[in-house]
């Protein structure tokens, strides 16, 4: 419990936001950064706590905003409904995609590379398939009720992504705190070493991929309700796949907050962008790739590996330990 | 359908395209057979180059072939720059880092041109474009069979630096034993980059031999991208036979069946191969085992 | 006669042409310690691999405990018993130390608080105990085997596969670890140990077999190992056995 009182603090602070603004164009920034935290947190858990990179979190991410999308469109279900259905859509591509990866023995640039063009694909396909609306998108009707899953004023959206991304880092944190978590980190850090000691290391990774694409989907499944319009290009396009794995990388990989402080860095990077240079496309994503590049080669550990440095250097003087079995002596 | 007046142009074209896939593929897989990395900014890379040349003739009206003089040292001292300035510090050899760095960059890049030049689609027009060259019962387009004979001399001409002079000896033992070459004298970083910059080097040539008949625009090279990743998977990553034999192949099958299937359908096909090929037989005909 | 806990019956290995283990057989008794030795390249890491799990035999048997092993993945011979050590140490450098080993503690212990309260335990057995909270990338290598030990040993096994863990360690570090292998043994574990430092194998190994080319080439307490002609042929070449022999008559 005491691990959780940080994450329900900084909930509860961020929650009393639109008690204080009325703007939308600060709660339209912090819904978006919100969704990205989301998004970011399911690559964190396969990326940063598992260690397999995925280039094409998007498959998740589209998948939950389509199945949303299509089944009240096309068959009239329930908007939350068809959001529980959303995400478990999600889930369902996450563990298909993930058991063909793994049992594959796929790592590293190849699991990367399966990746991006799984999300491709269903990108093409989405593009094309009559069920999507091919080139034209899907648009959700407008129905400004709450049981459509839809509001009048941005304070709802913005309280509902945020008991999200709460229950993401609620969840995330348990599962630092859990042998699940433990295993792994162990694969993540060495595949072989792991197994020696009796980690299942594809099931494990399996496990992980299915609840990282479920909490992604989620993030989708929610853009879908707040946008009420999708296409192949916005659900299953590179952005997502791309801003998905910049948030956590760049607020700390394998963090519970790092995604979130993440998302709040690329998104402000976006919108200064935006104000500087006007509406161009290309523009933004040019800057969160240069910051990409920038952060790996000079602080690969992020916001809050810089944050856990300064903390250590000011907080914890050296103990003595026996010379010969730490180095730098002897 | 199956008659040979039809079949024979498809396997033609097919050829013709494949030999430019496997012109793309070679880059990719040397840059993989040594570096021992999967660049993902190499369709970007190849957008880029596809805008210079088009630029090359649209600003100082210089034919294609003729840019190719120019480009393919610029391209290489490029690619020369980005391994051994960006990719390889940021990097700090950690190849979870090089993966990213190369996204990093094919996002720059791709976004960079896109913002650049707008996403319009745009194509020069050559007087020769569209002169036919006959064999047999075969009309080929020119540009396309000059690309066949150009991609067959790079790949001779590549064959001849690994064989006989002292760099590619040095790239040669860089991809098959770092450490031993290390400790022999060899600059590992400064060989990196050559093979980078050489796998540039083929980008920009592909990029003038497809610009007289393909369009350009800020994601083409992606497309091509995409299938010299089939190829070289299918081939094996890090066989320049394989990305050889596997870019006329993968050339032949796309013709086949962009004639009995349509084009999206193709698109789709081929990343259904590459997926498969992926999950099934990541070490491909020739290359190295995973 | 007791059976033995882990017996290898005609283990072949293939890779492509290369015939890296040919038919070799040796038995480990149960509650001692067994050393594996021979020349580089004879193949012992190889044949750790395959009683492991990480490496399928071309031919042959593994019998642990009565059962054929044989090409069972690695993961579930650790939950069956079975630890091993890796020649190159493998640490979990971004952990500490106890985090290292309460990976292999969580075997039979879900709950997190118990994993790396046994950690802790294991830890103190072999030394680790003032270093449980430090990063196990600033150990030493005399520190990194220890680790490498104590996360073997937290799976709680039956069998532990060491592999040359005392490579790379100097004369004292080599003497403080000795009594920490034996006091493994007295506690019940079957040892096999690959192991090129003599002295180590002479004061512990109850029984030595020497692997030569994939060839299991003899096999006897340390004593008779060690002035066996063919033992000393295969790390010192040819004919080497029979110039001592003279070198040490003509001193005579």
């Amino acid at each position: 419990m005491r691990r959780l009182a940080p994450i329900l603090v900084a909930m509860a602070l961020l929650a009393t936001v639109p008690l204080i603004t009325s703007s939308n164009v600060v709660l339209n920034f912090l819904v978006m950064a919100l969704l990205i935290a989301l998004v970011g947190q399911g690559w964190n858990l396969l990326g940063g706590y598992g260690g397999q990179y995925s280039f094409g979190h998007a498959a998740f991410f589209g998948t939950g905003a389509y199945v949303t999308a299509i089944l009240q469109m096309r068959y009239g279900i329930n908007a939350w409904l068809g959001v529980c259905v959303g995400i478990a859509a999600g889930a369902l591509v996450g563990a298909v995609i993930g058991a063909l990866s793994f049992r594959s023995g796929l790592k590293g640039s190849y699991f990367a590379l399966v990746t991006l063009a799984f999300a491709e694909v269903l990108r093409i396909i989405a593009s094309v398939a009559p069920i999507t609306g091919a080139g034209v998108g899907t648009l959700i009707t407008l129905d400004l009720r709450p049981e459509a899953f839809q509001f009048q004023s941005r304070a709802p959206f913005y309280w509902i992504v945020l008991a999200l991304v709460g229950l993401s880092l609620i969840l995330i944190r348990m599962i630092e705190d859990s042998r699940f978590g433990a295993y792994l980190i162990a694969v993540r850090e060495n595949e072989d070493a792991a197994q020696a000691l009796g980690v299942n290391t594809t099931m494990v990774k399996l496990a992980a991929m299915t609840i990282s694409a479920a909490i992604t989907a989620a993030g989708g499944c929610f853009y879908a309700q707040y946008f009420l319009f999708i296409d192949a290009g916005i659900a299953y396009g590179p952005w997502i796949s791309v801003e998905a794995l910049l948030a956590p990388i760049i607020g700390g990989i394998g963090t519970v907050f790092g995604p979130l402080l993440g998302a709040l860095v690329v998104k402000t990077l976006g919108e200064l962008t935006k104000l500087v240079t006007g509406d161009a496309p290309g523009l933004d994503l040019v800057i969160y790739g240069g910051v990409l590049i920038l952060v790996v080669a000079f602080a690969p550990r992020g916001i809050a590996g810089i944050l856990a440095d300064l903390r250590h250097r000011l907080l914890s003087p050296r103990t003595a330990v026996p010379a010969s079995l730490e180095r730098g002596h002897g | 359908m199956l008659s040979s007046a039809i079949l024979v142009p498809a396997v033609l074209n097919g050829l013709m395209t494949g030999a430019v896939y496997a012109l793309i593929a070679l880059g990719l897989t040397l840059i993989y057979g040594v570096l021992h990395i999967i660049n993902f900014a190499h369709g970007a890379l190849l957008t880029a180059a596809m805008f210079a040349a088009f630029f090359a003739h649209k600003l100082f009206g210089l034919d294609p072939y003729i840019a190719t003089i120019f480009l393919t040292p610029l391209f290489f001292l490029v690619g020369y720059g980005l391994q051994r300035f960006v990719i390889g510090p940021a990097a700090h050899g950690e190849d979870r880092n090089i993966l990213l760095v190369t996204l990093g960059l094919a996002v720059v890049i791709e976004n960079a041109l896109l913002y650049a030049f707008r996403a319009d689609t745009r194509t020069i027009n050559l007087p020769y474009a569209f002169d036919i060259v006959e064999i047999g019962t075969a009309f080929l387009a020119l540009p396309r069979v000059i690309a066949f004979i150009v991609v067959l001399a790079v790949a001779l001409v590549l064959w001849l630096i690994m064989r006989w002079t002292d760099t590619g000896k040095a790239i040669r033992a860089v991809a098959k034993e770092k450490l031993g070459a290390e400790l022999s004298g060899i600059d590992v970083a400064h060989i990196y980059a050559v093979t980078f910059g050489l796998g540039t080097a083929c980008l920009a040539i592909a990029a003038c031999l497809l610009i007289p008949t393909y369009y350009v625009n800020p994601h083409a090279g992606n497309a091509f991208v995409l299938v010299a990743f089939t190829v070289v998977v299918l081939g094996g990553m890090g066989s320049v036979a394989g990305a050889l034999i596997g870019g006329l192949f993968v050339g032949v099958v796309e013709s086949l069946s962009g004639l009995y299937l349509g084009e999206s359908l193709g698109q789709i096909g081929i990343f259904a191969m590459f997926i498969l090929v992926l999950l099934f037989r990541p070490s491909g005909l020739f290359g190295e085992r995973v | 006669m007791v059976e033995p806990l882990l017996r290898v019956e005609q283990v072949s290995k293939r890779f492509g042409g290369l015939l890296a283990l040919d038919r070799a057989s040796f038995a480990a008794e149960g509650g001692r310690i067994t050393a594996l030795i021979g020349p580089n390249g004879a193949g012992k890491t190889t044949l750790f691999s395959i009683i492991t799990g990480f490496l399928p035999p071309s031919e042959g048997r593994v019998i642990y405990d009565g059962a054929d092993i044989a090409g069972k993945p690695p993961h579930r011979l650790a939950r069956r018993g079975i630890a091993r050590t890796f020649q190159i140490v493998q640490p979990f450098t971004g952990l500490t130390v106890r985090e290292n080993i309460a990976v292999g503690a969580h075997l039979s212990r879900p709950a997190r608080a118990d994993a790396l309260a046994a950690a802790g335990d294991v830890a103190r057995a072999v030394g680790l105990g003032e270093l449980l909270d430090r990063p196990a990338a600033t150990l030493t290598v005399a520190g990194r085997k220890r680790l490498e030990l104590a996360r073997a040993l937290a799976i709680e096994p039956r069998l532990l596969l060491l592999d040359e863990v005392l490579a790379g360690l100097n004369p004292s570090e080599i003497r403080d670890m000795v009594p920490i292998i034996g006091a493994i043994r007295d506690r019940g574990i079957t040892i096999v140990m690959i192991e090129h430092v003599m002295q180590a194998v002479m004061s512990l190994a109850e029984h030595v077999f020497v692997l030569s080319e994939g060839r299991i080439i003899a096999a006897g307490p340390p004593q008779a190992i060690a002035g066996d002609p063919r033992v000393v042929e295969a790390y010192l070449g040819h004919g080497a056995a029979s110039r001592m022999m003279a070198g040490a008559t003509a001193h005579a």
